[in-house]
């Protein structure tokens, strides 16, 4: 039996479902339903709730230094100093924030695009080829699924250290570079979006397999590999554990460690608080991935599905 | 929709992929997974093999590196600190996970209703944290507990000082898990929202000729319909939180005298390491803390596959 049955054989009910979904959208549920208040009035306060932080970032990082402490937090008042923020957040100590945004785009780059183009070509691996010690490759990769990633941050500082890996681009891309779930994701909608038989069509036409690959099934991967690739891109945008632990040098920091150090000057003796900056720093470092996020939300949800439900 | 993006699959094709391999090339597989399996063994495996090869030994300022067999593992297990931190992270696990994912089920089932206006911007809305980095969230949540200029500081003006310090004392768990729960609640409503539109219509459909009420729906349909994607959830969410560490250690400046070196495992193997220099004894408290959690989320599978027999 491969491996492909065993996971999708623990849920065969999921591939009936699979099926039957086109007729899903013909039949919205519930259409004799009418609109809830109490719904909507329950469901308005968990948007507040997610939204009132960010709302509050926005607020707060138009503010100087002396009007945080000195105004009311959810509402703007003193000086409009979001430009004079912003100018800060890119000169303060000769525009290490600029280096930083350098360094997480960097991260991004290689790392889950490294993560992505791994975990595509595997999960097209394991889903479409049958191998020898494909079973074992099975058992591992679902074993370090398990696994807790931060427990292994601290032996893996060790062994790079040994290997003087630490303190360079390196310690916090090669570990990127592994995604057990995009290499899952990739497997089951793999299963189902690439036909056996279009590659056996190939194979017989002479093509190559890698040229099938880039030519036949990497289309029909797209939706999965942009999925996979919102994973682990938001992923190593928000990475904090790793490069903390293996960064000592400022100039190599990610934006989340470079503006928590900028948080922690506060606390040190003689240091200097500079709390908007933090806040307005806070404010730069999302909205790019938001931005990412909510014009690719789409892909994502669909891709999630295929996670959530057939594991 | 998840329905439409997804290629009409063909039933034929879920099969095995076995009888169709191609005659040539038992190993063309292994082009496709070799790579991955490669940084893997890299990145995963030697810090695992890595990490137990250093728990049995132990270096001395005198006489250096020296075998000792299992005697770290004797001194963790009998560690007041780690116990005192894992203690701290179930009591978490066991009051924060059950709240975040009865809200997350709340809302995946209001949003899948149909009787809800504006579905696409809830769920947006309550999504949309989930893109914040752990350290901005903790920022500005730490900011919003913290008394100098913080929200909760006027709320204390405003009651009078009967209202408690969110980072002092037993607040402080209270305060993280706030955070957390904010981080992740849509990002399990979401999970949850995707298996309940692949039920099929017709079921749907059958459940209103005999006259089912909206609870009865929910309760004979929807709920079995999340079993596997609840599963899925409690395990990623007890991962989790055994592994807690960027939001308290984010938010310690704020509260140095609450949270302490070893609040949880992971900030005790963290500080181990990098304050007190014990490697061995770090890399031992990671693998007992992998050991657990592995334990933990196979008898949260174990129960989840015994009850859907």
């Amino acid at each position: 039996m491969s491996a492909t049955e065993t996971a999708s054989g623990m849920e065969p009910v999921v591939t009936e479902t699979r099926r039957r979904q086109p007729r899903l959208a013909r039949h919205p549920r519930g259409r004799r339903g009418r609109h809830s208040v109490l719904l909507s009035v329950l469901m308005t306060v968990m948007l507040l709730y997610a939204l009132l932080p960010l709302f509050w970032l926005v607020v707060n990082s138009t503010k100087t230094q002396a009007a945080l402490f000195s105004t009311f937090g959810l509402w703007f008042g003193g000086r409009f100093a979001l430009w004079s923020n912003i100018h800060q957040v890119f000169t303060y100590n000769n525009g290490i924030f600029a280096r930083w945004l350098g360094n997480t785009v960097l991260y991004v780059v290689v790392g889950a695009g490294g993560a992505t183009l791994l975990a595509t070509l595997a999960g097209y691996g394991m889903a479409k080829y049958d191998f020898p010690g494909k079973r074992i490759v099975f058992a591992v990769v679902l074993g370090a699924v398990a696994v807790p990633g931060t427990a292994l941050a601290v032996p893996t500082f060790l062994l790079f250290s040994d290997l003087h890996l630490t303190n360079t681009p390196w310690s916090v891309i090669l570990p990127s570079l592994i995604s057990p779930l995009g290499l899952y994701l990739i497997w089951m909608y793999a299963s189902e979006a690439v036909p056996t038989e279009l590659l056996e069509a190939a194979r017989i036409d002479g093509a190559g397999e890698l040229r099938t690959f880039l030519v036949i099934s990497s289309r029909l991967l797209t939706p999965g590999v942009v999925t996979v690739a919102l994973f682990t891109v938001v992923a190593t945008w928000n990475n904090y554990f790793l490069p903390l632990i293996m960064l000592s040098n400022p100039r190599w920091y990610p934006l989340t460690v470079g503006l928590n150090s900028w948080n922690a000057q506060a606390a040190t003796a003689g240091g200097q608080a500079i709390y908007n900056l933090v806040i307005t720093g806070s404010l730069l470092t999302i909205i790019p991935i938001m931005a990412a996020f909510l014009y690719l939300q789409r892909y994502w949800r669909s891709g999630l599905a295929a996670g959530s439900v057939k594991q | 929709m998840s329905a439409n993006s997804l290629p009409a699959a063909k039933p034929a094709i879920v099969g095995s992929p076995r009888r169709r391999r191609p005659a040539r090339g038992r190993w063309a597989g292994w082009g496709f997974v070799g790579p991955f399996v490669v940084v893997f063994a890299f990145v995963l495996l030697a810090p695992i093999g890595y990490a137990i090869y250093l728990s049995l030994y132990r270096q001395q300022l005198i006489g250096g590196t020296t075998f000792t067999g299992l005697s770290n593992y004797h001194l963790a297990l009998t560690d007041p600190r780690l116990w005192s931190s894992l203690r701290r992270v179930l009591l978490f696990l066991a009051v924060q996970v059950p709240i975040m994912l009865v809200l997350a089920l709340l809302a995946a089932l209001a949003l899948d209703s149909a009787r809800l206006r504006w579905a696409k911007l809830y769920r947006l809305s309550i999504f949309l944290p989930y893109a914040v980095p752990a350290v901005v969230a903790s920022l500005m949540w730490g900011f919003m507990y913290g008394s100098q200029f913080g929200l909760i500081a006027r709320l204390r003006t405003f009651f009078g000082g009967h209202f408690p310090d969110p980072l002092s004392g037993n607040w402080a768990l209270t305060a993280i898990g706030n955070v957390v729960t904010w981080e992740f609640v849509g990002y399990n409503m979401l999970i949850f929202f995707s298996a309940l539109r692949a039920v099929p219509g017709e079921l749907y459909e059958a459940a209103e000729l005999d006259g089912a009420t909206h609870l009865g729906i929910v309760r004979w349909i929807k709920l079995p319909a999340l079993r596997v994607a609840i599963v899925v959830a409690v395990i990623f969410s007890v991962i989790g939180s055994l592994q807690l560490f960027n939001e308290p250690n984010i938010l310690q400046p704020l509260a140095p005298n609450t949270i302490s070196t070893n609040f949880t495992p992971n900030m005790y193997a963290y500080n181990l390491s990098f304050a007190g220099q014990e490697y061995n004894y770090s890399a031992t408290i990671a693998i007992v803390m992998g050991f657990v959690t592995v334990i933990i989320a196979g008898a949260v599978q174990w129960y989840g596959r015994r009850r859907a027999a």
